[in-house]
């Protein structure tokens, strides 16, 4: 296979893509060699995503939910990317990560609890290599730094991968970050999901720069753009970019060019700021839709695999809401007992006093 | 008169001021274009431009930063963080640069900046959007901070703190942004800092808070009347500097004193009240001051909040506590 890492130059806007946007092969080379059910499980993973996402803006509009960041437009993008990673590397996600954690093996119903407002949600289960969301932008990617910096200063052959947006990469901390990773060469993946917007405001606010990938040049490595709605591009250089960190080649910041195709959240109004024209543009170019026609073309899809697939995982969103909408509500004890391994007199005497209130 | 909520009445405040004073600008992520993702700021930039107002980078450190040199430089500028969550990014340059330009420089230079954020519980946020820190802020010399909590003290408070020539940070209680009306007066006014204010009078005992611990506060008042129990509640609005007079003048009044705040209880902004009181009214104490609070705890997600923030049946229970001492 190509080496598509040093293949495209980030400084003349240079994009890898596999699949165009009517699901065509155009670099029939760097096509990943996927086994059949490898690529209906991609193709699962970004239906599972679009159904619970809807389901989940549906649970919000009742009241059912709190405030909902939607993944819609970035399933390749999520799922492309958390497909590539081993399952013992880890996984730092923000809150748009739903289909990323999903591959990465965090249980549905775990992060619909976390939107429903119980941090229990926020747990991964033992074995699945997840940090807890991170909210404030931008911070995140120094842990997935320090993580993959420790894993190889232990000898452990793991890698990181962190999730971050266009607006993240205009934080102090991410340029510590990647300056960080870049010095000590740690086995990280920076993985930008550049969807175009942060909140109301366009890429063009947040750099003067061209593309986001050439950030990287500065800090001394690699950095590709990919057509984050193609998932073969995406997956492709992902897995590249993990076997280089493994091989001990440091670190990779990889731009998917995505949209974001909802609201930014449940609680904003993308019409404010951009136009019908605009998000019909990239309507035409849904990710899922490109994928199905390239898996038609080999024959694994048809309408009425599209309808299996449709039932089970709608049963299986229905499942994970029911199962985190009847999780017991937490306990007044669960606001204080995690807060230090052992409380203090100062929370064990102001538990008491709300125990005594509650009656 | 119009009836005006605080985020309307916020936004009369910013257009008077950039109307008066060319120098006054604002600044911000989503401030422009969106309005705010409170709407704070809607209207603004079809009125006054991209000069003057301006969508920033997403980054708190290069708004506060680069606000620090406009406001030495000569500007008026008004910063808006989005979350009082997302300040930590611009602690370095609030607390080694803003509080003290007037000390560094020996007073050649001042930093007339406003950074204003909303702060506190109570609308089911997700992380990071519920906290309350005024403490640590009201903790850096150098720094005013203010909170109103009514449509009324918002417009004036605010465009003193354009005015003011040392940094102030305005913190915008958003639980209350759209839950109280009043009339607000069309023409500027302004309400000096560093003044409190009493709600209602009452003479046995002192009840102090502030942001949206205002209502449940007053709540409690109207309940404890029926019982016989006047309650005095003071609204101190101005975190920094505050009222001694009008805080001690009670205490003086009543013998008796709670402080009601939503923010983490140990080294609370109530600390200090209480610890002022103890060193100017001991001997009028006839109780010890008892203090409400939130608890020392990360602030609990949705499901968990109504543990975490005072209640008007708190209020009352700790009110017959003292009274009965
Ligand atoms: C430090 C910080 N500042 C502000 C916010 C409020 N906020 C939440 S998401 C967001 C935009 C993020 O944009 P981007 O990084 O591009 O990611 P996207 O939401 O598009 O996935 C903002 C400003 C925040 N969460 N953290």
């Amino acid at each position: 296979m190509l080496s598509l890492l040093g293949k495209y130059d980030p400084l003349k806007g240079e994009m890898a893509q596999i699949l165009d946007k009517d699901g065509r092969i155009v670099n029939p080379d760097l096509e990943p060699k996927l086994s059949n059910d490898d690529l209906k499980t991609l193709y699962r993973f970004m239906v599972l995503s679009r159904v619970a996402d809807d389901k989940a803006l549906k649970l919000q509009r009742q009241g059912r939910f709190g405030t909902y960041a939607p993944v819609r437009g970035q399933e390749a993008a999520e799922v492309g990317s958390a497909y590539a990673l081993p399952r013992s590397d880890w996984m730092f996600p923000t809150f748009r990560e739903m289909a990323a954690m999903v591959v990465k093996g965090m249980p549905l119903e775990s992060v619909f609890l976390y939107w429903m407002g119980n941090e229990l949600g926020n747990a991964a289960p033992e074995g699945v290599n997840i940090f807890p969301i991170s909210i404030p932008v931008g911070t995140q990617p120094l842990h997935a730094v320090g993580a993959a910096w420790a894993a190889k200063i232990k000898g452990d052959d793991v890698a990181t991968l962190v999730y971050f947006g266009d607006g993240g990469t205009s934080e102090g901390d991410f340029h510590e970050a990647m300056n960080f990773a870049g010095v000590f060469q740690a086995p990280t993946v920076f993985f930008c999901q550049n969807n175009q917007y942060a909140i109301s405001i366009p890429r063009a606010r947040q750099t003067a720069a061209k593309t986001l990938a050439q950030k990287a040049i500065a800090y001394g490595f690699a950095g590709v753009q990919v057509d984050g709605n193609d998932v073969l591009a995406v997956y492709a250089i992902t897995k590249e970019a993990i076997a280089k960190a493994h091989a001990g080649g440091g670190p990779t910041f990889i731009e998917a060019y995505t949209y974001r195709l909802s609201h930014h959240t449940t609680s904003d109004d993308a019409t404010r700021y951009r136009t019908k024209e605009e998000v019909a543009f990239w309507e035409e170019r849904d990710p899922i839709k490109r994928f199905q026609v390239y898996l038609q073309g080999k024959g694994l899809w048809a309408d009425d695999y599209e309808k299996g697939l449709l039932d089970e995982v709608t049963q299986l969103v229905d499942k994970a809401t029911d199962k985190a909408e009847n999780w017991p509500a937490p306990s007044p004890e669960d606001v204080f007992k995690y807060t230090y391994a052992e409380m203090p007199w100062t929370l064990k005497e102001q538990l008491a006093k709300l125990l005594e209130t509650l009656g | 008169m119009a009836r005006l909520n605080i985020v309307d009445a916020i936004n009369l405040a910013l257009h008077q001021e950039m109307e008066r004073d060319e120098r006054v600008v604002v600044l911000g992520e989503d401030v422009g274009r969106n309005g705010g993702v409170f709407r704070v700021t809607v209207g603004l930039l079809e009125k006054f431009g991209e000069n003057r107002v301006i969508d920033t980078p997403l980054a708190e450190s290069g708004i506060v930063g680069t606000a620090i040199g406009m406001a030495v430089y000569g500007l008026r500028p008004v910063a808006e963080l989005q979350f009082m969550g997302f300040l930590y990014p611009a602690f370095d340059q609030l607390i080694s640069h803003a509080a003290r330009i007037r000390t560094r420089s020996r007073g050649r230079f001042h930093c007339p900046l406003v950074v204003r954020m909303p702060y506190g519980g109570g609308i089911k946020a997700p992380e990071h959007h519920s906290e309350s820190t005024e403490a640590i802020l009201a903790h850096t010399p150098g720094l005013k901070v203010v909170i109103p909590s009514t449509p009324y003290d918002a417009k004036g408070l605010l465009i003193s703190a354009i005015r003011d020539p040392d940094p102030v940070i305005f913190l915008e209680p958003k639980k209350v942004y759209r839950a109280i009306k009043e009339e607000v007066p069309e023409e500027e006014y302004t309400i000096p800092l560093g003044q409190a204010k009493i709600l209602r009078e009452g003479g046995h005992l002192s009840l102090f808070s502030w942001g949206a611990m205002v209502p449940p506060s007053l709540k409690a008042a109207t309940l404890a009347q029926k019982e016989g129990i006047e309650v005095e509640v003071i609204d101190i609005r101005s975190i920094y500097p505050f009222d001694i007079d009008t805080i001690i003048n009670s205490v003086q009044k009543t013998g008796r004193a709670i402080v009601v705040h939503e923010a983490a209880r140990t080294c609370g902004f109530g600390a200090e009240l209480v610890a002022q009181i103890n060193e100017k009214a001991m001997l009028y104490l006839q109780a010890p001051v008892e203090r409400i609070t939130g608890f020392d705890t990360v602030f609990p997600l949705l499901k968990a909040e109504e543990y975490y923030l005072p209640n008007e049946n708190q209020i009352i229970k700790e009110i017959k506590k003292v009274m009965t001492f």
